[in-house]
């Protein structure tokens, strides 16, 4: 009982709730501005070939974009009522908002595979030789789309995996309304991820 | 410490829900924005846009609202520096 006890103590001692939030959050300042330097990029990029930019962007499928913008909107939203749901008590709610959260994610991928299928097929790829033939902006333009498209995928896939643990972790009760910060740190990254698309998705596909 | 206290308020699902709400009207209203065709405008009406939707998912998903100065200060320091870095950047590309 008394070891329990101090045991107890120990760990209410180490939790530093602040402080991880706090880590997370610095995380999250690198990762915009790595995704801000990209954007960077482009944007000087775009200043420089505005027209061949807009015709390149106008082969993107702003139907699938505006899908996957929805999908990743309702994952956020998801996400968040499953971080309320575990502090105020109710697993129920929370483990299959979390699910949701993580269904939602896979289809993002599933629709960003298509899409990016369909553009592969035309030889628009890095490295293809249909890329050669095209005027100088628009191979930077499917460059920078498969770099910043890719960079966010890559994202959505770790924060997926992330989030599988997380929903383990959750069912095997380690966490519960008093020990959530795991949950709600990943909570912060899938919004971050959701951020970035939020640019993207008018960078890339509403170029009119 | 009680557990309680850590996290600070939790946002009613109906305040999810809203922003929610909103973010899918603001992404039809940027779909509408880039289909009229505004020409030069039509990026910045976009890119408005977009920060307005990201400030709703910063200030209420990712719970800023109720966080202490410091995180709001943190996140200040971190837009300025992408700015200035924007800026600078610029003022070498467009007057080049």
């Amino acid at each position: 009982m008394e070891a329990e006890r101090t045991e107890h103590l120990n760990q209410e001692q180490q939790r530093d709730y602040t402080g991880s939030k706090m880590g997370m959050w610095l995380f999250l300042y690198t990762e915009f501005l790595l995704f801000g330097g990209l954007f960077l990029l482009y944007s000087v990029y775009r200043t420089r070939y505005v027209e061949q930019f807009h015709t390149a962007a106008a082969t993107l499928d702003t139907v699938l974009g505006a899908v996957n913008t929805v999908v990743l909107i309702t994952s956020s939203l998801t996400m968040a009522v499953s971080v309320s749901a575990i502090r105020k008590g109710d697993r129920k709610l929370s483990v299959s908002a979390l699910f949701l959260t993580i269904l939602f994610g896979c289809g993002f991928l599933v629709i960003k595979f298509f899409e990016w299928k369909a553009k592969i097929a035309h030889g628009l790829f890095p490295g293809a030789l249909e890329m050669f033939e095209l005027p100088q902006g628009e191979v930077i333009f499917y460059s920078l789309y498969y770099v910043i498209t890719g960079m966010h995928g890559l994202h959505v896939l770790v924060g997926v995996v992330v989030l599988l643990g997380m929903l383990t972790l959750l069912m095997r009760k380690k966490i519960n309304e008093k020990d959530f910060i795991k949950l709600e740190n990943t909570g912060l990254y899938w919004h971050l991820v959701d951020i970035v698309w939020i640019y993207l998705f008018p960078f890339f596909y509403l170029l009119t | 410490m009680n557990g309680r206290e850590q996290g600070g308020a939790i946002i009613k699902y109906r305040v999810y829900v809203y922003v929610w709400g909103s973010l899918i009207i603001l992404t039809g209203l940027t779909l509408t924005a880039a289909a009229l065709e505004f020409g030069g405008l039509s990026i910045i009406i976009n890119i408005l846009i977009a920060s307005v939707k990201a400030s709703l998912v910063v200030w209420l998903f990712m719970h800023l609202k109720y966080e202490s100065r410091l995180f709001k200060v943190m996140l200040l320091l971190a837009m300025t520096t992408l700015t200035v870095i924007i800026l600078l950047t610029f003022s070498d590309v467009l007057f080049r």
